[in-house]
């Protein structure tokens, strides 16, 4: 392999974007591991609103978490429309609700920008950087920041 | 290599055993349990660890376990005395060997440091046989016959040169002596095997057989000259009778190459090709196998013959019934785990059918209902079977515990002496794991915090040795492991002093003397100003509380000062199923595990009364018991159920404290598979674990001991507690 | 037919290489974890050769061997020691008790098979 290759391979992302509110956000497709109707969750006493429960994935119990409400936009109302992608966050598997999924990306890194100051502050934690495609305005999703903090920091302890 | 790479991984778990026994048979000793068999035992693990070792080319294992064994060696033998003082230097050895053991599992390299010190104790013992731990066997030599081994190596250095000569001619004189056959070599492989090397001419010598009559059937009446026409060496012609060296007289000499072509001078022997060579061993004991059993006339000889053939056959059989009693294999972990998960989906899958044919409203007394009831019973029969394939004795877990003690005592100068009970008690594989890190702890902290020192121990007048016993038994469905000192118990004064010092509790609280030992457990607290270098490694009991809870266990403690304290930690058996209760909480489903709960009942009104805001408690058999409200602690409704309309479960906890759950309706008992929240989330407070019901709705599992700690911080506590061990 | 050995050690580890070695070699290997399993072992089976561990719990290497050489089946087979011990006093006791030959651990796999095949019957 040469070396150009390897830096054009480097260089490229394949993106799964999804629509929250009428927002529009996107995650490495690497990280994505299924995505699946919306189900009833069961769910969790003493946790934070945002956290919407468990659900049954293939006899492994997976937290849901309700991405709009995580980033401070108003609570999703699921129904049979909404879609759970589950998220491979380091050893977890998490799934997030979403609207829908809007496109599937392939774009150079350096279309990445870094997040905009005109953001909300409270969305700004959640986006490692923004993409420009035509008209939409994509935010990349840094997982990392999407359970809540004590849960991580729990199982690191 | 990977079956190379497999057999390593084989000798570092046989290594844990071996460290095992060893520890285990040292400290046998150390009480003076310990007899010839346990030396014998001890020597064998080291034997054994240092033979290993030796395969795999770890040498510096190879060379501490080598000055180690020679040193048991000495005990085995009775010129050394197992006195106090080599003993302690035996365990430090053994606690050394583990050390090397695991620096050689993970590739690593342990300070020459770590082991000079032991190394010259060891020496001082064996005296001058110290030494020969440096020649001794890490060394190249692969195989080789004491005597002969240096020939070996002399002829690999020099012997070559001499030897590329082509053909030359040997003569080889063999008389073999008795022994030879007796021990099962045979001249003519020993032939055959010269014949491999070159031409050989061999002439029988038959002179010394005796008359029929006089002859001796072990006894060894021929003799060989043998010319072997080779272009290998002596040398190598020496190695082909190395086992029959010293069974025989044997004497090679080399011919000038000239002699070649001379007909070997053989006098009146008559010259015999190898291969019609009839071999005079076999001669010699045929008739004597005939008649090894006992002077029989030739018709029982048949018979006996007969029986001959049938006896291995029966025997056979015997030896694989006993084979199957107590033979092992091996598994891998990932298959059970496997297993273990398929059995779990099985459950869920046979809940699944129940419901559906239920569902489908067949008749009472179908045949399918009855199939299903069968297969509920194999299900749980599989169950069990592939649970007991998880279980593991705390036995090596106990063992390591003991190393503890001994680093504990060292480091805080105590004399402290363990008692250990119930090493045969299984508990689950994945449990026997995560207990170490706090086992370990508890230990540190019996021996530093728990025990006095001898002075103040001889003041109050109690021996000087201290004792720590940990023990372990089943205990109505779970295993309870307890660490216990006889120390001074907790100085409850001085905990509630701290407490309040951090803000714990406040000066007014009233705290009995169980809620004061508990607070030992909350996150922050800890009894030494000063870290000390044992116990203080940042890490408090609070730690070791979430660390137990983690794999559903509990933890209590109890104290009686001036006479100790124990500590006792409650486990599930397994991690995979649970028998639990199946309620409906504010259109919840929960799961309560049946072995907290004592009785369900539904209270008249008469039973309930109120205490304070908001707070009731309801009276079962004249004893009044605080009342929760799942919906409400679980955060499923506000507003608090009436426990008329629904049902009461009366639960107790480990440690007997009690309470009545309140839950609308019970809808079924049943097995549970354990699913873990961690995995994925995290832990949730009031949670233990989650579970899959037959619609494959997840249900999560009530913790229990949780809950009630939950409501009693909120009884006894002021509000500031609450949020800090919330 | 491949010879058959019957290898006696007490060490899982050692077991385990030698099943290796000899496997490798084209033996038919058969295993015991001590004297007395390795004498029961032998009530069902008749290896062409033994290759046997001196130190052994239950039952050590001289005790098996010297129960070998009294059953009528196996006193003509071949038993090769194969031990870390290399003192000759314990040398010239397996031999009194009955060993064919004798070889120092740690073992080279060739010489092992070597020493096997020059002694098996």
């Amino acid at each position: 392999m040469s070396e150009t290759e390897t830096k054009n391979h480097d260089e490229a992302l394949e993106l799964v974007a999804f629509c929250v509110g009428d927002q529009e956000y996107c995650v490495h497709i690497m990280s994505v591991r299924e995505i699946r109707g919306w189900t009833k969750e069961t769910s969790l006493p003493l946790t934070p609103p945002f956290v919407r429960g468990v659900i049954n994935l293939r006899g492994s119990v997976v937290p849901v978490i309700d991405l709009a409400s995580r980033l401070g936009l108003e609570q999703t109302k699921p129904s049979a429309r909404h879609v759970i992608i589950i998220m491979q966050i380091g050893e977890q598997a998490v799934g997030l609700v979403v609207d829908a999924v809007s496109d599937i990306l392939t774009i150079l890194k350096e279309k990445i920008q870094p997040t905009p100051d005109v953001s909300s502050e409270a969305a700004r934690g959640f986006v490692e950087g923004v993409l420009a495609m035509e008209e939409r305005m994509i935010n990349l999703l840094d997982l990392s920041t999407v359970l809540p903090r004590d849960t991580i920091e729990g199982i690191a302890a | 290599m990977d079956s190379m790479a497999e057999i390593k991984q084989t000798f570092f778990q046989e290594c844990d055993d071996l460290l095992g026994e060893l520890e285990t048979g040292l400290i046998d000793m150390e009480g003076g349990d310990g007899d010839c068999e346990t030396v014998a035992a001890i020597f064998r693990a080291v034997h054994s660890i240092k033979g290993g070792a030796g395969a795999f080319g770890l040498d510096k294992l190879v060379a501490f376990a080598h000055i180690f064994e020679t040193t048991l060696d000495e005990v085995r033998a009775d010129r050394l005395e197992a006195t106090p003082e080599v003993l302690s230097v035996l365990l430090r050895s053994s606690d050394v060997l583990a050390d090397l053991v695991r620096a050689a599992q993970n590739d690593e390299e342990l300070g020459d440091d770590a082991t000079a010190g032991l190394v010259e104790e060891l020496s001082a013992f064996v005296g001058d046989k110290a030494g020969a731990a440096d020649e001794a066997p890490a060394g190249g030599e692969d195989i080789s016959f004491a005597p002969l081994g240096t020939a070996i190596d002399l002829d690999d250095a020099f012997g070559d040169l001499d030897d590329v000569e082509e053909n030359q001619s040997f003569t080889i004189k063999f008389r073999p002596m008795p022994e030879l056959y007796a021990n099962a070599n045979e001249t003519v492989l020993l032939f055959r095997n010269l014949a491999q090397m070159g031409d050989v001419t061999v002439a029988c010598d038959e002179s010394q057989i005796p008359t029929l009559d006089e002859i001796d059937p072990e006894g060894a009446y021929l003799a060989w000259t043998i010319i072997v026409h080779t272009s290998h060496s002596k040398d190598e012609l020496l190695e082909i009778f190395e086992f029959v060296e010293d069974d025989c007289t044997l004497e090679i000499t080399s011919e000038e190459p000239s002699d070649d072509a001379d007909e070997p001078e053989l006098a009146d022997d008559e010259a015999l090709p190898v291969e019609e060579e009839s071999p005079p061993a076999k001669a010699d004991r045929a008739p004597d196998e005939a008649a090894s059993g006992d002077d029989v006339a030739s018709e029982d000889n048949v018979v006996s013959l007969v029986e001959k053939k049938e006896k291995p056959a029966a025997k056979e059989q015997a030896s694989k019934e006993k084979d199957t009693s107590d033979a092992t294999i091996r598994v891998n972990l990932g298959r059970i785990d496997r297993l273990v998960n398929l059995v779990g989906e099985l459950v869920i899958n046979q809940a699944m059918l129940t419901q559906g044919v239920i569902d489908a409203g067949l008749e009472r007394g179908d045949s399918v209902e009855a199939g299903l009831e069968e297969l509920k019973q194999l299900t749980r029969e599989i169950q069990d079977s592939v649970m007991a394939i998880r279980a593991q004795p705390v036995k090596a877990l106990f063992q390591r515990m003991s190393r503890i003690v001994r680093e504990a005592a060292r480091a805080t100068e105590k004399s402290v002496h363990l008692v250990m009970e119930g090493e045969m008690t299984e508990v689950d594989k994945t449990v026997v794991e995560r207990l170490a890190d706090p086992l370990t702890h508890m230990i540190r902290n019996a021996v530093d915090h728990g025990l006095e020192k001898a002075e103040t121990r001889i003041a109050n007048g109690k021996p000087a040795e201290g004792t720590v016993s940990l023990t372990a038994a089943h205990r109505s469905g779970r295993v309870v492991i307890e660490v216990s000192d006889d120390g001074a118990g907790i100085n409850r004064e001085r905990v509630r002093n701290i407490a309040i010092e951090k803000g714990l509790i406040s000066e007014e609280d009233k705290l009995s003397d169980s809620d004061i030992d508990n607070l030992l457990f909350m996150p922050g607290f800890s009894t030494v100003e000063k870290v000390s270098n044992l116990s203080g490694r940042g890490v408090g009991m609070d730690v070791v509380k979430r660390a137990i809870q983690a794999v559903g266990g509990r933890i209590m403690i109890s104290s009686q000062p001036g006479k100790g304290s124990t500590f006792s930690i409650s486990l599930p058996l397994t991690l995979a199923i649970l028998d639990g209760m199946v309620v409906e909480v504010a259109d919840q489903t929960l799961v309560v595990p049946l072995t907290a709960i004592v009785e369900t009942l539904k209270p008249t009104p008469s039973d309930t009364h109120e205490l304070g805001a908001g707070s009731k408690v309801i009276s079962i058999r004249g004893e009044f018991i605080p009342v929760i409200d799942a919906g409400l602690t679980m955060g499923y409704r506000a507003e608090p159920a009436d426990p008329l309309t629904g049902v009461v479960l009366s639960v107790e906890t480990e440690d007997g404290a009690r309470a009545a759950v309140i839950v609308d309706t019970i809808q079924d008992q049943r097995q549970v598979v354990i699913k873990s929240l961690e995995e994925n989330y995290g832990h949730v407070d009031s949670v233990a674990a989650a579970t899959i019901l037959g619609d494959g709705r997840i249900a999560l599992i009530l913790d229990v001991d949780a809950i009630i700690a939950r409501e009693g911080e909120a009884l006894s506590f002021h509000e500031n507690s609450l949020a800090a061990t919330g | 037919m491949p010879l058959s050995v019957l290898a006696v050690d007490d060490s899982r580890t050692m077991r385990e290489m030698l099943r290796l070695a000899l496997t490798e070699a084209g033996f038919d290997v058969s295993l015991a974890e001590d004297g007395e399993h390795g004498l029961e072992v032998l009530a069902g089976m008749a290896p062409n050769v033994i290759v046997t561990d001196i130190n052994m719990p239950k039952m050590d290497g001289f005790g098996f061997i010297e129960g070998v050489r009294r059953s009528a089946e196996h006193r003509v087979t071949p038993i090769l020691v194969l031990t870390t011990e290399s003192a000759p006093e314990l040398k010239m006791r397996a031999k009194n008790a009955g060993a064919t030959g004798w070889i120092v651990k740690p073992f080279d796999k060739d010489k092992l098979v070597d020493a096997i095949k020059r002694v098996a019957a």
